[in-house]
């Protein structure tokens, strides 16, 4: 029998090594797993390469992952919101590094992790900074990047709804990285609001089918990340 | 010593509203953070048009009402939205897929500098100490049909935003259709700058003058 769900989330980040590459699922706030974050903090492992849109905010989710030093390096495209301070703080000190991504062509290096292509030429960024160093090719008469794949080790990816296959829908624009970062990383780890009964997600509407998913957990009640930023909480609780 | 006569020219309303009067029906468009979001309110009656935000939604629509905001409902500002009836959500491939694969029709992006060969700077001032931040800019200008910048025609401190070269970091090259500043709309065709049309009391020769890049003229 297949059954994909696990029990809590520190089952859920067990297994998370050192020096691995983890994709984290959002756009802000929206999408962003904070309990499966948390369960990798008390996890503890460290060194880790985070691929993610942002770099969290306040001193809750990614940013409290990134200012308990567990984060050696980022890959983003907008490492910075109104409201962030532990990452811009690290980064001026030259503790922590940064990859800098268009937001597009970080879409498709996940995309493209996930589907076994290793590279792709791309227009975006040509005869810019984030092009230097890189190689480019004319192809009809147009200069285009080669840009590389990512893939992951693990993904934390937060949806509406998952059944035991581990069949995934989501909700709004909170679906934003997570169908594909579900695709890129070799363990997926997913936590949804709901779990749903095998057949109870109509087939024509799942977005992430369960083969590309590895464990699921249930938190129906997440953290809102905004609120805890706004009342100044940390993580770990204090 | 040189009278300074300020002409202040349109609003960023009045700009808002000449961008929106050059939006077709039926467009797809994405808007960038700030003085292009304007152009909504600027859209003539009559025209159906669809806005993107890049974050995976096609069909946005109004500021939610107070209470009713969705903090998983927004736009690439990260603040709230509404999705019109008839609107859709999707993962950010297929998202930048209608950006860079040229699905989207009409982009309107804001400016630190455009050179007189069409090049936009307008993600980083390359500053030390800055944090670098990108988002989407740069696939906007290489996917998006066509671009619009909507910017002040000069800083704050005076110097011209329109150059010979940018001085900040490219975010694009060659890759601006129309510029409209308080003082005009500028064309860019071919790799070099065509008035277009002059905000009330502005002259070519004073647009010129407080253009640091070289303005031509329609032939008449």
């Amino acid at each position: 029998m297949i059954n994909k769900i696990v029990n809590s989330a520190a089952e859920a980040v067990a297994g998370i090594f050192d020096d691995a590459t983890v994709m984290i699922s959002g756009f802000g706030e929206a999408g962003s797993p904070i309990e499966l974050i948390h369960a990798l903090i008390d996890h503890g492992a460290k060194n880790l390469t985070v691929v993610s849109n942002n770099t969290g905010s306040g001193h809750v989710g990614l940013a409290a992952l990134i200012e308990n030093r567990q984060v050696k390096k980022m890959i983003c495209s907008f490492p910075k919101t109104a409201i962030s301070v532990v990452f811009p703080e690290l980064y001026r000190k030259g503790e922590i590094e940064l990859e800098l991504v268009p937001q597009g062509t970080l879409a498709e290096r996940i995309r493209s992790g996930g589907a076994g292509i290793p590279a792709f030429y791309t227009p975006t960024s040509v005869n810019t900074p984030l092009a230097e160093g890189k190689e480019t090719r004319i192809i009809h008469g147009k200069t285009y990047v080669l840009e590389y794949a990512i893939e992951a080790d693990f993904s934390l990816v937060k949806c509406k709804a998952a059944d035991r296959y581990g069949n995934l829908i989501y909700n709004k624009t909170a679906r934003n990285f997570g169908p594909i970062m579900c695709t890129a990383a070799k363990t997926t780890i997913v936590q949804a609001k709901q779990i749903l009964d095998i057949g109870e997600i109509d087939p024509e509407c799942v977005v992430t089918p369960g083969i590309f998913v590895k464990r699921v957990v249930e938190i129906s009640n997440p953290e809102d990340e905004s609120k805890l930023v706004a009342e100044n909480r940390r993580y770990p609780w204090k | 010593m040189e009278i300074k006569n300020e002409i202040t020219g349109w609003s960023s309303n009045q700009m808002a509203q000449k961008v929106a009067m050059d939006i077709h029906d039926g467009a797809y468009v994405n808007l960038g953070i700030g003085i292009p979001e304007l152009v909504v309110g600027f859209i003539p009656e009559g025209r159906e048009v669809i806005y993107h935000t890049e974050n995976g939604l096609l069909g946005m629509g109004k500021t939610p009402d107070a209470g009713k905001e969705d903090p998983e409902l927004v736009n690439a500002g990260k603040k709230c939205v509404t999705a019109i009836v008839g609107a859709s959500f999707f993962h950010h491939a297929d998202s930048f897929t209608m950006i860079r694969g040229g699905h989207i029709d009409i982009c309107v992006l804001g400016a630190l500098q455009v050179s007189e060969e069409g090049d936009l700077a307008n993600w980083s001032t390359g500053e030390p100490g800055a944090i670098p931040a990108v988002g989407g800019a740069m696939d906007l200008v290489a996917g998006v049909k066509t671009i619009f910048v909507i910017t002040q025609h000069c800083t704050k401190t005076g110097e011209s935003k329109i150059v010979k070269q940018c001085t900040y970091p490219l975010t694009g090259k060659n890759v601006l259709n129309r510029i409209f500043t308080n003082l005009a709309i500028i064309d860019v065709v071919e790799k070099k700058l065509f008035v277009k049309e002059l905000a009330p009391e502005v002259t070519f020769e004073y647009l010129q003058k407080h253009t640091e890049a070289k303005i031509y003229q329609y032939p008449q």
